[in-house]
């Protein structure tokens, strides 16, 4: 019989297994929002606007409600103000006067909802859509960010044109207006980022000194792309009310925590929301809780008095479905003769959109100062705000441009150096429990909980081959050239404090309620992989109740940052031992002794000095419900969420309740790295090229599931691939009008477009700040792979050929051919 | 009126089981009736509001438009034959590889298979502006967005032979088919005709609102290969900014005749350059009677010529140069 008196013996924990929703995916089985439909269904249709910005100075609804079936018609004036919210902590969260609010009479960009209509078919509520009559006054409208900076320059809301920081802790930041001189741009030229004044800058070190006294010192700009979120599931919702209560079936990343987002939304009590999201056909961030998609149809069904089910097009979805924001980053790097780099001097212009400030810019500078360890660094950046769509959350958001930005700064260092690219990564690698920028009040900086990607290169080149790739002849075949290229990736990894739950049931089997959403990485499940092995219980023997918050789910981390896996691993060992620790208080109370004398293993709790003598989970958790109090969950502990305590309060008594809250310390900033290498052929008289070979090296802490764990892996760079070779926005900037709103036009990879060769592998050293050692590996790929491609396009055909990612087939031509460039182009990311 | 798009408005669908039927059906449903083949694109027109036609008459349950048959030396292909089907039947492969290859580099495999080689050549041009709905000269407006606007974003858009408009075709098999001499055959409800590929394209000199000459009621019906070309020395290349699923950049189709290396006779066409299949006249005379490695870099400098680029689709006149020069090689790493 096994025994398992150790915190956590992994044996189902690293290990492929067949997911709980597996066989419901293939067979069709599985309901997304989408799916789902209620007795006298309404369909939603949102009027959009055709321009972008204006307000709207007619809107007569006549017409449009006298077509039979036409239910409701929802408009602005009729949402709930913006609510203040609390954190996990207790925190309260002021509402912001600037927020998004689901449907607005002055819309900020093309595409932005006005009104929702519900009607009893698509068909009806598009004709009710064209019977609004409705009409504009134009407002001025800015698509570039450097446009606006311009004197001169529109501002993209009527209130300014950037955010500033909060005048005091504690208070929101503001809009404001920020202009540059026309001396600033003409200093800069036209293919180099003006350093106008900066709206929040922060420094350590010396950095002019570094860079004087630097080897080389390059001044680089570079332009990321702006990218539309491209799920296959559209943002969908079919919301209904009953008793005054709502519930709401809607693709999100997360579960437990879309309450609260709804409830802030629609001013609510958390009490009166069940959200149902078993299925969620893909987010990277953007549905991350709840958003416009989610709200419209709850109030268009609380108003028609009717389910009303938002099934967003793919028109729908380029405008509310939110997008990565484009960084126009300024690098002044400073490297001395080893590659080491002194100093960083980097300034970055965030497109903003118009709405809540986005966190890419400043977390550019965080990423940085991690990922590449300047000895001294000053980030300056600005969040200017543009007439374009609402930006969101988009895997490793900030960290995937600072990839981009400073990957090829290393790689053209190298070369201008006489230098081995991957020497210059590893040298600047963090190690240790690396410094990571900004300084805190003190001066000092955070600290990460640790950091083995001077392994992860190592490993990763060893299986790359990568000196023997560079060392080999240049192949030379026709019109063909070859370059490789290798960068690095890092993003948080994980984050401390959430409940875990499950029952043992007097049938001795171990049933999870979590509170993990399923947006197919499959850590909804994987992390009860450490129950499980906790207990010492067959995989067979678990059941996972996800999903629908109705169904009494433990509070859980939001679903996004990649921070489940280390989050909820932490909460399910912590709810294990809860149940150790009962199980053998039970037996002890049972048999006698005390608890001390037990032990857990074989789905049994039985004396450490005899094994015969025990009870079987099926006896403990039938004596648990005999003993009632914290055994059978009519006692709950008061450190744990109060979602979760409502969730105990309901499986009260169903048998051995286990339930704890993540206190196990954590020292330190959690992050996982990623080495890409990569390898490219270009086509130097069709611009074409493509990637031949990749490899994602990890290091992310211990694997807890390696078919998922490949699979992030694989997936992700495919989307830093999509930003490096197709994925873009275009925009008419004399209409403010996008121009690319389609799969066709916007270009996302496929399947189709996967490297020849994809390996990966996996350091797989623990992580000492988390007792199960895992952090989570879906954000760093992305930024990793998107650099080691472009460095590799730079090792193809040259240093300074491109000015902006995504580097497509008239770009490299360009690059061959500089009379066929485009002319005045500048710096905008979106042409 | 408000405008929304990607929402399909209602029609009522007919699915005929013979071109008669399917042609009665044109000719007592007048301008009020949609042809529709693979619908890849004609769905999404409707989807986005902009055609809206009361009736739609689907030729999916027409069996005799689809397949591969012989007529004496030629072939004969029902324009309902998928371009999977094309592009892997044997005696396409066999006598008219130019044609299985671009059938082939259509789009991805998923719309090979619902698409059709009729729909590929009969469809409309994936120009931004005019299928986002902007009333441009070729919706019936009074100015071309992409090339008369002063921000216009034209990296897409046309080189050759615009007129007002600059919109391409976007088809991949059309240049293969003029390449090879293809004959068209077109049916309407008072009786039908033959005519060659190259005829039934139409640039914006002819007509600004329209790719091809199918007027209302008329369908495409099959897609005759004669022997012309059969057998010859054939070379497909398309450049785009995916390497699946999406349109081209610029492709050439080219058909030779050759005495070892010596071209005596061509077709070279390239796609997307234009409103219509663009052929390169002054290259094929020039390239006649020459070793093809000797005349390469002359044709490659000859076949820009005449091109006006816009800002943004410079690249496409270097592509048309480079693609003569591989093209004649027959090498696409050349």
């Amino acid at each position: 019989m096994a025994e398992n008196d150790a915190l956590f013996t992994p044996k189902l924990t690293g290990r492929d297994y067949v997911t709980p929703d597996l066989r419901a995916k293939l067979t069709g089985k599985a309901r997304f929002a989408a799916d789902f439909r209620a007795e006298g269904m309404l369909v939603c249709k949102l009027l959009k606007s055709p321009l972008p910005h204006a307000r709207v100075t007619h809107l007569d609804l006549r017409a449009a409600l006298a077509i039979p079936g036409v239910r409701a018609i929802l408009t602005a004036d009729e949402l709930p103000p913006p609510a203040d919210s609390v954190s996990d902590s207790g925190a309260v969260i002021k509402a912001s006067p600037w927020a998004e609010r689901a449907l607005t009479m002055e819309p900020l960009y093309q595409g932005e909802p006005i009104l929702a209509v519900a009607a009893i078919d698509e068909a009806t509520a598009n004709a009710a859509i064209e019977a609004v009559d409705i009409a504009y006054e134009a407002l001025p409208f800015v698509i570039d960010p450097l446009d606006s900076l311009r004197p001169g320059g529109a501002n993209a809301r009527t209130e300014g044109n950037v955010w500033l920081p909060s005048a005091k802790p504690g208070e929101l930041p503001q809009i404001g207006e920020l202009k540059w001189t026309a001396a600033e741009f003409g200093a800069a030229g036209q293919n180099r980022l003006p350093l106008g004044k900066a709206a929040d800058q922060w420094s350590y070190g010396e950095v002019e000194a570094s860079l004087s006294q630097a080897a080389l010192v390059l001044d680089e700009t570079f332009v990321t792309p702006n990218v539309s979120h491209q799920a296959l599931e559209t943002r969908s919702a079919l919301a209904w009310w009953e008793n005054g209560k709502l519930h709401l079936a809607v693709g999100s990343q997360s579960t437990s925590q879309t309450v609260p987002a709804i409830a802030k939304w629609l001013n609510m009590d958390v009490n009166d929301i069940t959200v149902i999201s078993e299925y969620t056909g893909g987010g990277f961030g953007g549905k991350g809780t709840a958003s416009v998609a989610a709200i419209i149809p709850a109030l268009l069904a609380k108003k028609a008095h009717a389910p009303v089910m938002l099934r967003a097009s793919r028109e729908d979805e380029q405008s509310i479905g939110r997008a990565r924001p484009s960084l126009i980053g300024r690098m002044r790097a400073g490297f001395a003769k080893d590659g080491r780099l002194l100093g960083l001097d980097m300034f970055v212009v965030m497109d903003n959109g118009p709405y809540e400030e986005q966190n890419d810019a400043r977390t550019s500078g965080r990423i940085t100062s991690l990922l590449y360890q300047p000895q001294a660094m000053r980030w300056r950046g600005v969040a200017v705000l543009t007439n374009t769509p609402t930006r969101g959350p988009q895997t490793a958001p900030g960290g995937l441009q600072a990839s981009a930005l400073l990957g090829p700064v290393l790689a053209k260092a190298a070369r201008r150096l006489g230098l081995d690219p991957l020497a210059v990564c590893r040298i600047n690698a963090p190690e240790g429990r690396p410094p990571v920028g900004p300084p805190k009040p003190d001066g000092s900086l955070n600290a990460a909980t640790s950091a083995f990607v001077k392994q992860a290169l190592d490993r990763g080149a060893a299986t790359f081959r990568w000196q023997t790739r560079r060392s080999r002849p240049v192949p030379v075949r026709g019109s063909v050239r070859h370059g490789i290229g290798v960068a690095t990736g890092c993003y948080v990894a994980g984050t401390v404090g959430f409940d875990g739950l499950f029952v043992i049931t007097p049938q001795g089997r171990l049933r999870i309620h979590t509170g993990i959403g399923n947006l197919g990485t499959e850590s909804f499940s994987d992390a009860q992989r450490v129950a499980a092995d906790t207990l010492d219980m067959p995989w067979e023997a678990c059941e996972i109740v996800w999903g629908n918050t109705g169904r009494h789910l433990a509070w859980s981390c939001v679903s996004g940052g990649s921070q489940t896996i280390h989050a909820m691993s932490r909460a399910a060992l912590a709810t294990s031992l809860d149940a150790r620790a009962k199980l053998k208080e039970i037996a002890a109370k049972t048999l006698g002794g005390t608890p001390e004398d037990y032990v857990v293993g074989g789905q049994r709790v039985f004396r450490r000095d005899s094994g015969d003598q025990g009870l079987s989970f099926a006896d403990a958790a039938q004596r648990a419900i005999e003993l009632g109090g914290i055994y059978d969950g009519h006692q709950c502990p008061a450190e744990v969420n109060k979602a979760t305590q409502a969730a105990v309060a309901a499986l009260a008594g169903q048998g051995l309740v286990a339930v704890a809250r993540d206190t196990f310390p954590r020292d330190g900033q959690t992050y996982s790295y990623v080495a890409a290498f990569a390898e490219v052929e270009v086509d130097i008289e069709t611009g074409k090229y493509r990637v031949t070979d990749l490899h994602a090296e990890a290091d992310a802490g211990i694997v807890v599931h390696p078919r998922a764990f490949a699979g992030q892996l694989a997936g992700r760079s495919m989307l830093g691939i999509g930003h490096v070779a197709t994925q873009k926005w275009f925009y008419d900037k004399e209409h403010g009008i996008p121009m690319s709103r389609r799969f066709y036009q916007s270009r996302p990879p496929s399947i189709l477009c996967f490297p020849e060769q994809f390996t990966w592998g996996s350091v797989g050293i623990p992580d000492p700040q988390t007792p199960i050692g895992a952090r989570g590996i879906g954000e760093p790929p992305t930024g990793a792979a998107c650099a080691a491609v472009l460095c590799a396009l730079n090792d193809a055909l040259g240093d300074d050929k491109f000015l902006r990612a995504p580097v497509m087939a008239d770009a490299v031509l360009a690059a061959i051919e500089p009379e066929s460039r485009q002319t005045a182009v500048g710096l905008s990311a979106n042409v | 009126m408000a405008i929304i798009r990607d929402g399909m408005p209602p029609f009522d669908l007919f699915r005929p089981t013979s071109v008669g039927d399917a042609l009665a059906l044109a000719g007592r449903l007048g301008a009020d009736a949609w042809i529709l083949a693979g619908g890849f694109d004609s769905l999404e027109r409707f989807k986005d509001r902009i055609k809206r036609p009361k009736a739609v008459i689907d030729l999916g349950a027409i069996d005799e438009l689809r397949g591969v048959r012989r007529e004496g030396s030629d072939l004969v292909i029902g324009a309902m034959t998928t371009l999977t089907e094309v592009s892997r039947h044997p005696d396409i492969r066999e006598r008219f590889g130019l044609l299985s290859e671009a059938a082939a580099a259509v789009a991805s495999p998923q719309i090979r298979n619902q698409g059709t080689l009729g729909g590929n050549i009969a469809q409309d041009t994936r120009c931004w502006y005019y299928r986002s709905g902007w009333t441009c000269y070729r919706a019936g407006g009074g100015t071309c967005f992409a090339g008369e606007s002063p921000q216009g974003q034209n990296r897409e858009h046309a080189i050759f032979g615009a007129e007002g408009c600059v919109a391409v075709n976007p088809s991949d098999t059309a240049p293969a088919l003029v390449a090879l001499e293809a004959r068209l055959l077109i049916k309407n409800p008072k009786g039908g005709r033959e005519i060659a590929a190259e005829d039934f394209f139409v640039g914006p000199d002819q007509d600004i609102t329209r790719l091809n000459i199918l007027a209302p009621g008329e369908m495409l019906t099959a897609i005759r290969l004669p022997a012309t070309w059969s057998g010859a020395t054939f070379y497909f290349e398309k450049v785009s900014d995916r390497p699946v699923w999406d349109f081209p950049l610029v492709n050439i189709a080219a058909a030779m005749r050759l005495t070892g290396d010596r071209i005596d006779q061509s077709h070279l066409v390239l796609g997307a350059v234009a409103a219509r299949p663009w052929r390169l006249l002054e290259v094929e005379a020039a390239v006649a009677g020459r070793d093809r490695n000797d005349v390469a870099e002359a044709a490659s400098r000859l076949a820009p010529k005449g091109a006006v680029v816009l800002p943004q689709n410079g690249y496409k006149a270097v592509l048309a140069a480079n693609l003569i020069k591989r093209a004649l090689l027959g090498n696409r790493d050349a």
